[in-house]
């Protein structure tokens, strides 16, 4: 493959806050902290970054990073895309360190949601405000809905598959001292929750939360210089969607058509040949419990609309053969926008150097974040691969 | 031959039984029920349905003129009727004119449609009439008002009942009125406004017409006259003139299910007695307020040709029952509530939707030239126009399609708590169109417990957004309302 990212770019510290109803911290709060420690993970002091990205959805500028880090007149550029702008600032970084043109820099993700006074994340509106009123978990129950009807699920026996993704998921965040929402729940607690948007509850819905996550990224061959245990990007790869899924009649609404692409294209050039066997963990972008089980599928974890056999039979949890959201996920660790990316790297960067305390996984050879922006029907998804 | 080639009306879905509002404030309960438009309903979008019932399969391009009457227009300085025009897909070179403050404003629109046909201004001209006026709280009105709309394509072709003479007088009296910020109706004693407004206004223009055209009660199959706010006086007027009881269009018929529509009234009580007209009938039909529009028709054989139309009856009986008078305070926004916990929705770029008209107001998409492909598009996303196309990637090679009266299937759906709704909660489908195009829509007219992944669903004109005076309208789909 022209281009391959594979093994030129290393990551060499990472730092991640808190994620959650930070009520008392704000954007710099949450920044300074993130890079404060990956630059102390790296060992190096903020003056050594070159250049850096930040990936956010809802600030101004690259000066949204340099600002609140007073970097003195690098190159910053704030990048967007959607609810995958953390991938979008790790690709750009490591894409000018793959390229020569730096040799050390910085991505950052974060999102201070909370000031908004409102639960969710502001909705979708077009020019002409003529958008249907339909919110996010909305645009999803819809897959939802789709998804059992295709596969022949009644309506009980499709949220029960999908309340057990969400109490797999608490699970493990009750044991990330850094989740938003860290207790474990009951199958009965999930099913029995508020209908958000049906056949979604509350629990199927991911934590909106505040966070920033950080990493600083070197040429591989400079990376253990700072560490002897980086961790290598085998394949980073993105795929965006012409959005006609939602014009146009063969769309079935029960798959991400960008991840499933995606996917094939991040194998390709890691040089994956069977998935489930290879990768060892996955960090995705479960913003809703129907978006995990989909995704299962569109990764080829799971043969098509046969995500229930894995879930019941527990492959995705901790101690499972491919543990899926080891740190809690979007629906626990929370889902500050821009940062949830980077945070997924996060996770499989402390897994692979055996940091993840009680969460670790038993050697994860390789470790996949998929990151998605927009609807299932319009996204952006990146798949990246990292290995040790 | 000038006359009435078709009809058309609208009801709206939601009734709410009289009961209700005893309950809510005591006091007394006129039997039956009243229509109630949905929130997302105004005299607007009632003219479109009753216009495109009205219309039917007849091609909208061969219509000359659109008269709008009401007393409710969402806007006092800006034309209605130039709005209507989009959705129901008429010409730029057209006459549109809107008819506002009187409750004979329908009649009168008719009389001077069909004077402008008499003039060879136009071969024909779409009426349409709608009202949703709003009674005061706890107050008498409140019971009896009722929302709906009737449409007449006016003109030379194949008509169905001739206008053979027309007679108007003017008459000064404040019996009702609304000036100004008037949410509600304001009306002086009705006692006074029955014996010196409707009773001798009617009787006087009756007469006339009756001695301008050299008829008698006697000659006429059917009287359709306004009807009074206390009906009572609609059997006095009638037995007055001489009028035998079995002439007489009943209003109670329309009253005990929908309610008095304004000025969409006695055109809605024309449609009902055109549903059961013969060739021959002579009908009799009269308007009223601050004077009187009274017409003899006479009905022809082609009536028995013409294709059945939703009008008066089918509306009548496809309806939901409101469950409480509280979503009658929430959809008319009579009281403040607390506001949903989501962001405010932008302020209307008048540029922007001024620029997609054809394709918001006219649901018009496009059908590829190259794959043939039919595609519709708000710009739902981020992006309008078309211009290139979603399957083959073809671009600029498209000719329009309309999808305004398509029928579709849900193809997936959801009931949305998080999103603000007057009705909540905000069912959004994903609407497969017959023939092709996939589009999102809002739900409207739904039960809940009812909508599947399947269901029929049929489109309907809307309002969407109301912001800084401007009435954002768009289209949503419902439930197949009729069948066939």
């Amino acid at each position: 493959m022209p281009g391959s990212i594979k093994d030129r770019v290393a990551i060499v510290g990472m730092g991640c806050t808190e994620f959650g109803t930070l009520w008392n911290k704000g954007p710099s709060d949450l920044i300074v902290e993130a890079v404060n420690e990956a630059c102390a993970d790296a060992g190096i002091e903020m003056k050594d970054i070159e250049a850096a990205w930040a990936g956010t959805l809802f600030s101004v500028g690259g000066r949204t990073l340099s600002e609140p880090l007073r970097l003195q007149y690098k190159p910053v550029t704030r990048v967007e895309n959607a609810c995958g702008s953390g991938h979008e600032a790790l690709r750009a970084a490591a894409y000018a360190v793959a390229a020569g043109i730096h040799d050390v820099v910085l991505a950052v993700g974060f999102e201070k949601l909370k000031d908004e006074g409102m639960s969710g994340v502001p909705g979708m509106e077009n020019r002409t405000n003529t958008h249907y009123q339909c919110s996010m978990p909305g645009v999803f129950a819809m897959m939802a809905n789709k998804y059992f009807d295709r596969y022949g699920l009644t309506p009980k026996e499709g949220k029960e598959m999908l309340a057990k993704i969400s109490v797999k998921s608490h699970a493990n965040g009750s044991l990330n001292p850094k989740a938003h929402l860290r207790r474990k729940v009951t199958l009965e607690q999930v099913l029995n929750a508020p209908m958000v948007a049906s056949p979604l509850g509350l629990f199927d819905c991911c934590g909106v939360s505040d966070g920033a996550a950080a990493a600083i990224l070197c040429r591989t061959d400079m990376a253990k210089n700072f560490r002897p245990d980086p961790v290598w990007i085998k394949a980073l790869q993105i795929c965006t969607s012409p959005t006609s899924g939602r014009l146009v009649q063969d769309y079935d609404y029960t798959h991400v058509e960008e991840a499933y692409r995606a996917g094939i294209a991040a194998y390709e050039e890691a040089g994956i040949k069977k998935p489930r066997e290879e990768i060892g963990m996955a960090e995705v972008h479960d913003c809703f419990s129907i978006t995990e089980a989909v995704t299962m599928e569109d990764l080829q974890f799971s043969p098509r609309g046969k995500v229930r056999e894995d879930i019941d039979a527990g492959t995705f949890e901790l101690g499972g053969a491919l543990p899926v959201q080891p740190d809690g996920g979007l629906k626990c660790f929370g889902h500050p926008i821009g940062a949830s990316g980077i945070r997924m790297i996060y996770e499989l960067y402390l897994q692979l150097q055996g940091k993840a305390d009680k969460r670790q996984i038993k050697n994860p050879k390789l470790g996949l974040a998929h990151n998605m922006g927009g609807e299932p029907y319009a996204p952006t998804v990146s798949v990246v691969i990292v290995g040790s | 031959m000038v006359g009435i080639s078709s009809y058309g009306a609208y009801i709206p879905w939601h009734r709410l039984d009289r009961r209700n509002f005893v309950k809510a404030w005591g006091g007394f309960a006129i039997p039956g029920e009243r229509s109630v438009a949905y929130y997302d309903e105004d005299s607007v979008t009632m003219a479109v349905e009753a216009g495109m019932d009205c219309l039917g399969d007849l091609d909208p391009r061969q219509v000359d003129g659109l008269f709008f009457a009401t007393t409710t227009s969402p806007y006092k300085e800006k034309q209605c009727s130039a709005v209507i025009a989009m959705p129901l897909d008429l010409r730029r070179d057209i006459r549109a004119a809107d008819f506002n403050t009187s409750l004979k404003s329908g009649t009168t629109a008719m009389a001077l449609a069909a004077d402008s046909i008499k003039a060879g201004s136009a071969r024909n001209i779409l009426v349409t009439v709608a009202d949703n006026r709003i009674g005061g709280l706890s107050g008498f009105q409140e019971q009896t008002i009722g929302d709906g709309a009737a449409a007449f394509l006016l003109g030379t072709d194949d008509v169905i009942a001739e206008i053979q003479g027309v007679y108007s007088i003017s008459d000064e009296l404040s019996g009702t009125w609304r000036s100004g910020g008037d949410t509600f109706v304001r009306f002086w004693e009705d006692r006074m406004v029955q014996d010196e407004g409707y009773l001798p206004v009617l009787s006087e223009a009756i007469k006339g017409l009756m001695r301008q055209c050299r008829l008698e009660p006697k000659d006429f199959a059917k009287v359709v006259i306004d009807c009074p706010g206390d009906p009572r006086g609609h059997g006095k007027l009638a037995a007055g003139l001489g009028f035998d009881g079995s002439q007489v269009q009943d209003p109670l018929n329309i009253f005990m299910s929908v309610g008095f529509c304004g000025c969409a009234g006695a055109p809605m009580l024309l449609v009902s007695a055109l549903e059961e007209a013969k060739p021959g009938n002579k009908i009799l039909f009269a308007g009223s307020g601050n004077g009187a529009d009274v017409f003899v028709l006479e009905v022809t054989p082609a009536i028995e040709r013409f294709a059945p139309r939703r009008g008066i009856k089918k509306h009548q009986a496809a309806k939901r029952m409101l469950g409480n008078y509280n979503d009658y305070l929430r959809w008319r926004d009579l009281v403040p509530l607390e506001a949903a916990r989501r962001p405010d929705k932008q302020h209307n770029k008048v540029s922007a939707i001024w620029r997609e008209r054809k394709v918001l107001l006219g649901l018009y998409g496009v059908k590829c030239k190259s794959c043939g492909t039919l595609q519709y598009d708000n710009g739902a996303n981020s992006t309008t126009p078309i211009r290139v196309c979603a399957v083959c990637q073809a671009q600029d090679n498209f000719e329009d399609h309309r999808f305004a009266k398509k029928r579709g299937k849900v193809f997936s759906f959801t009931h949305d708590s998080l999103s603000p709704s007057a009705d909540p909660p905000s069912s959004v489908v994903l609407v497969d169109f017959e023939g092709g195009g996939r589009a999102f829509f809002d739900c409207t007219d739904r039960d809940p417990e009812t909508l599947k992944i399947g269901t029929h669903v049929e489109m309907t004109f809307r309002k969407m957004h109301f912001d800084r005076g401007i009435t954002n309208y768009f289209w949503k789909a419902r439930p197949v309302r009729f069948d066939g």
